[in-house]
């Protein structure tokens, strides 16, 4: 068997695996302490966005665990800065330049792609990935059939037609058009931008425990690696992803103890025009309810975890609260699956200037046009960049927006049904959202020592600290006083809960700019210096 | 809770226009000397300039002259503040800086400028090369030498100005965010939130002062002079000590608006690396400039080699208040009576704040300057014949 070291120990390593998934197979659930409580930390996202699961790699640290490959004979270690260099990666070599590049091949831009590249013209996919698909086709073949037949058509058009620039993470980007990325540099007259979305947490005590992660977290270890989050999960949050999550966790053989969700998801049911414009949806998410009461796990509604306790090895009890009347009970478990909707990565649309807006559940939306245009002339843009929608509305949205960039590939009559059919997909996410929102109060289930902000560890009490006696009153200024936001995710985690954490302590609604002001990343990703700098 | 937004005071003795480090420094002065102080400000506070700055508290880059003297007593000041004055942790560290020359012509240019900054009493300890490497470990090989300055120290500007305004409020002044100035009638500050009937006015605008002035019917020609800043990802200490390049003093000393850039690098508290500096005159340009954040990296990856592997998380960019004889513009502005300036710091006002507002004060108020005004005064721009120069 083949198998990596860590700190000197061999853990298998099985095809496909990401050097996460081996650890934690391996029963190591956390790689690294924090830098001022020494608090053991591991996988959280999962999907490379929160940087909770760093590691050192072959001498290279600061390497995200959930997205870095896992390499027969790598040695892996908690800490040790890194002072090798990295192998040269040809950040500086052109990729040539397209009429239309697409960034991310999730449904939507897979859909953008081959769209575009329907009409002819020089077409990119842009991806951080080595395969397309995203995090939604990610995995291994499963999933509705339906569903599985749209990605393979998908695909072929991009085999066939499309310039796939795999492994690809865009870092900057510049207008007129050019996508600094680790493989190099992508112009192209036009761009789509579909750089889809994350799992959106709230801060609760213990939520920084190992074993607590996101269900996105939980959903990529088992599909991406064949990896069950824990023996005894709890399944928590709001939203309709929490479904397939459960099911897909007890098929692996975990015991899923409840399904927790803030929502009251029926609510959609009484919206009978939604409901006929998204029959398929509904079908779905029947399905997965089925699914768990065949297993008989509970899927308690109106209620959220509120409290995680455990030791060094991580979480092994939640309190669950029934959102109605406060009242707690305590579960044992091993893991904790635990969002509340998703948070667009707007960092590349806001580094081009693209407008924003709030969207339906509360976060950060780029305006679009009626074709999927921004603000910014040749600047598209599909899927959940322009409000978490999920993956049938991303695919129409992609090819309404890759038919535009490409200089309208598609019929006038085929745009019509499209745009009809987007409307409707909308309209079922927004009452979607309206039934799973982030339940409203979730701020009073933080102690005054509760981490806000994971990275920099910040508790709650200096948020307070920086609106109450400091004077800040923004988010912003909240940033700048007391540091959330400031750490290696650059507010990806903490930036909704501390935008709206800073205005409620002022006193007012949470704005655009509260958001905003967490969302501007001038670099779309951190890059090593010695590849910004170049020759 | 502390007054911070409440409505305008009706009347004031003294109205302070800006809520960065100055503003916030002359407010706790005025206030310290009786004044009953307003605080306004279009944005939140350490909204502007400050919010972008390093937190730098230099002697090391200024020869001698009445900057460096405003230099040594703001230092001296800090170190008081600090220590007594404001009741929180402004993060100040007095680590010192390290100016490293890459050739013999460099490091002649150096020593001779660091012998005449120890004549105007700095503390400059001329250092060979091979002895750079203990003051700090991971420098580069084949550099010709360098100077130590003991005296130069950092703060975090936000939190000070934060802590400044604080110990203002303590003392019952007002500070009011979210308010924008639109007319300076003699006696009267016109906000959007209504009036305040004062008899002085301290323009404290930064790199917006000129707007300010005008609005006072006078000509200040300050103009903003853009910066960027690289943060890496937090690392365990590995840089000590402020460093920068022998051509940083030449830059900061230059009136050319195209892009000049210099290395400047230093560790913070919090782990990260802070990495500077560029300067042009490019208006209020926010685009991040990739060309400019190239040349950064390089240069500082050249002085600290180890930083090669190590990540960026951010940048960040700024616009300094340039004035055109790189000094600042203090005191009151004898041709609009009550209007005071406390502006053009450029890269510097972090560090010359606490002075700077003793200057103010001391006009507010009448006392003895502690030191001489005259090389700041605001109508200096102006020739015999009333146009600016």
């Amino acid at each position: 068997m083949s198998e990596l070291f860590f700190d000197g120990r061999p853990v298998p390593v099985e095809p496909d695996q990401t050097v996460a998934a081996a650890l934690w197979r391996a029963g190591v659930r956390s790689w690294r302490t924090t830098r001022r409580a020494e608090a053991p930390r591991g996988l959280f996202c999962g999907i490379g966005a929160c940087h909770d699961c760093l590691v050192t790699v072959d001498g290279s640290a600061g390497e995200r665990a959930c997205v870095t490959p896992a390499r027969p004979g790598s040695v892996v270690s908690a800490t040790a800065p890194s002072t090798v260099d990295p192998p040269a990666k040809g950040q500086r070599a052109a990729r040539g330049r397209f009429d239309v590049a697409v960034v991310g091949a999730g449904p939507a831009g897979l859909a953008a792609a081959a769209t575009a590249a329907l009409g002819g013209g020089r077409v990119a996919l842009v991806d951080a990935s080595p395969r397309v698909g995203g995090q939604y086709w990610r995995h291994r073949s499963d999933g509705p059939a339906q569903d599985r037949a749209v990605f393979e058509g998908l695909k072929s058009i991009v085999e066939e037609r499309v310039e796939h620039i795999a492994d690809a993470t865009v870092w900057f980007a510049e207008p007129g058009f050019v996508l600094h990325t680790t493989a190099g540099t992508v112009s192209a007259d036009r761009i789509v931008l579909a750089t889809g979305a994350y799992d959106r947490a709230l801060p609760f005590p213990g939520w920084d425990l190992p074993g607590v992660v996101t269900p996105g977290a939980a959903q990529a270890l088992l599909k991406g690696s064949g990896v069950v989050i824990g023996r005894e999960v709890v399944v928590a949050g709001a939203g309709p992803f929490l479904l397939p999550v459960a099911v897909g966790l007890a098929e692996a053989g975990a015991r899923v103890v409840e399904v927790v969700e803030a929502g009251q998801p029926t609510a959609y049911l009484r919206q009978p025009g939604h409901l006929l414009g998204a029959v398929g949806k509904l079908g779905e998410a029947g399905r997965y309810a089925a699914a768990l009461a065949r297993r008989r796990i509970p899927y308690h509604v109106g209620h959220a975890v509120v409290a995680a306790r455990g030791g060094p090895d991580g979480v092994s009890e939640v309190d669950i609260a029934r959102l109605s009347d406060g009242s707690v009970r305590t579960v044992r478990c091993d893991a904790v699956a635990v969002g509340y909707g998703f948070t667009a990565n707007l960092e590349l649309a806001l580094l081009l200037g693209c407008g924003s807006r709030r969207a339906v559940d509360g976060g950060l939306a780029v305006l679009a046009d009626d074709d999927g245009q921004t603000t910014v002339p040749g600047v598209f843009a599909a899927g959940e960049v322009t409000g978490v929608g999920g993956s049938t509305l991303a695919v129409v949205e992609g090819e309404i927006a890759g038919s535009a960039a490409a200089g309208g590939v598609l019929s006038t009559r085929e745009l019509r049904q499209l745009r009809r059919r987007r409307d409707r997909l909308r309209a079922f996410a927004d009452a979607m959202h309206a039934a799973h929102p982030v339940p409203a109060g979730w701020m009073s289930w933080l102690d005054q020592s509760t981490l806000v902000c994971r990275c920099e560890e910040v508790p709650l009490r200096d948020v307070e600290r920086a609106v109450q006696e400091l004077g800040a009153t923004d988010a912003r200024t909240v940033k700048l006083l007391a540091r959330p936001g400031m750490g290696w995710c650059q507010g990806r985690v903490c930036g909704y809960p501390t935008a709206e954490l800073a205005a409620h302590l002022c006193g007012r609604r949470s704005t655009r700019e509260d958001h905003a002001a967490f969302a501007h990343r001038p670099f779309a990703a951190a890059i090593r210096l010695s590849d910004l700098a170049g020759d | 809770m502390d007054p911070m937004t409440d409505r305008l005071p009706a009347t004031a003795d003294v109205v302070v226009i800006g809520a960065g480090v100055v503003g916030a420094a002359c407010a706790l002065a005025a206030a310290q000397a009786g004044l009953r102080v307003a605080v306004v400000d279009r944005g939140p506070i350490t909204g502007g300039t400050t919010g972008a700055g390093e937190g730098n508290l230099l002697v090391s880059d200024k020869g001698p002259g009445p900057e460096l003297d405003l230099a040594l007593h703001s230092r001296a000041r800090w170190i008081a503040l600090a220590e007594s004055t404001l009741d929180g942790d402004v993060e100040l560290e007095t680590k010192g800086g390290l100016v490293v020359a890459a050739t013999p012509g460099d490091l002649a240019a150096l020593r001779a400028f660091s012998r005449d900054q120890r004549g105007a009493g700095v503390e400059a300890v001329d250092l060979p090369a091979e002895s750079l490497r203990d003051h700090e470990p991971h420098l580069a090989g084949g550099l010709a030498g360098g100077v130590s300055y003991p005296q130069d120290a950092q703060v975090q500007p936000m939190v000070a100005t934060a802590y400044l305004l604080r110990a203002a409020r303590r003392l019952g002044a007002t500070v009011h965010t979210g308010v924008s100035v639109t007319g300076l009638p003699h006696g009267v500050v016109q906000t959007s939130r209504g009036r305040i009937a004062t008899p002085a006015v301290v323009n404290a605008a930064g790199t917006w002062a000129g707007d300010v002035a005008r609005l006072a019917g006078v000509e200040l020609p300050i103009q903003p002079r853009r910066g960027f800043i690289l943060v890496t990802e937090p690392l365990p200490p590995m840089i000590r000590h402020k460093v920068y390049a022998a051509s940083y003093v030449a830059n900061v000393a230059s009136g050319e608006s195209d892009l000049q850039t210099s290395p400047v690098v230093e560790g913070t508290r919090s782990g990260t690396v802070l990495i500077g500096s560029s300067r042009e005159r490019v208006g209020y340009d926010r685009t991040f400039s990739l060309p400019v954040l190239r040349r950064l990296a390089a240069e500082a990856v050249a002085l600290f080699p180890f930083l090669s592997a190590v990540r960026v998380i951010r940048s960040y960019r700024g616009f300094r208040p340039y004035s055109p004889d790189h000094l600042p513009v203090i005191g009151p502005d004898p041709r609009a009576p009550g209007l005071l300036h406390a502006c053009g710091h450029e890269g510097a006002g972090i560090g010359l704040a606490p002075a700077t507002a003793d200057l103010v004060a001391a006009a507010l108020t009448g006392a003895e300057p502690p030191l001489d005004p005259a090389p700041f005064r605001p109508d200096r721009f102006v020739d015999v014949r009333g146009e600016h120069v």
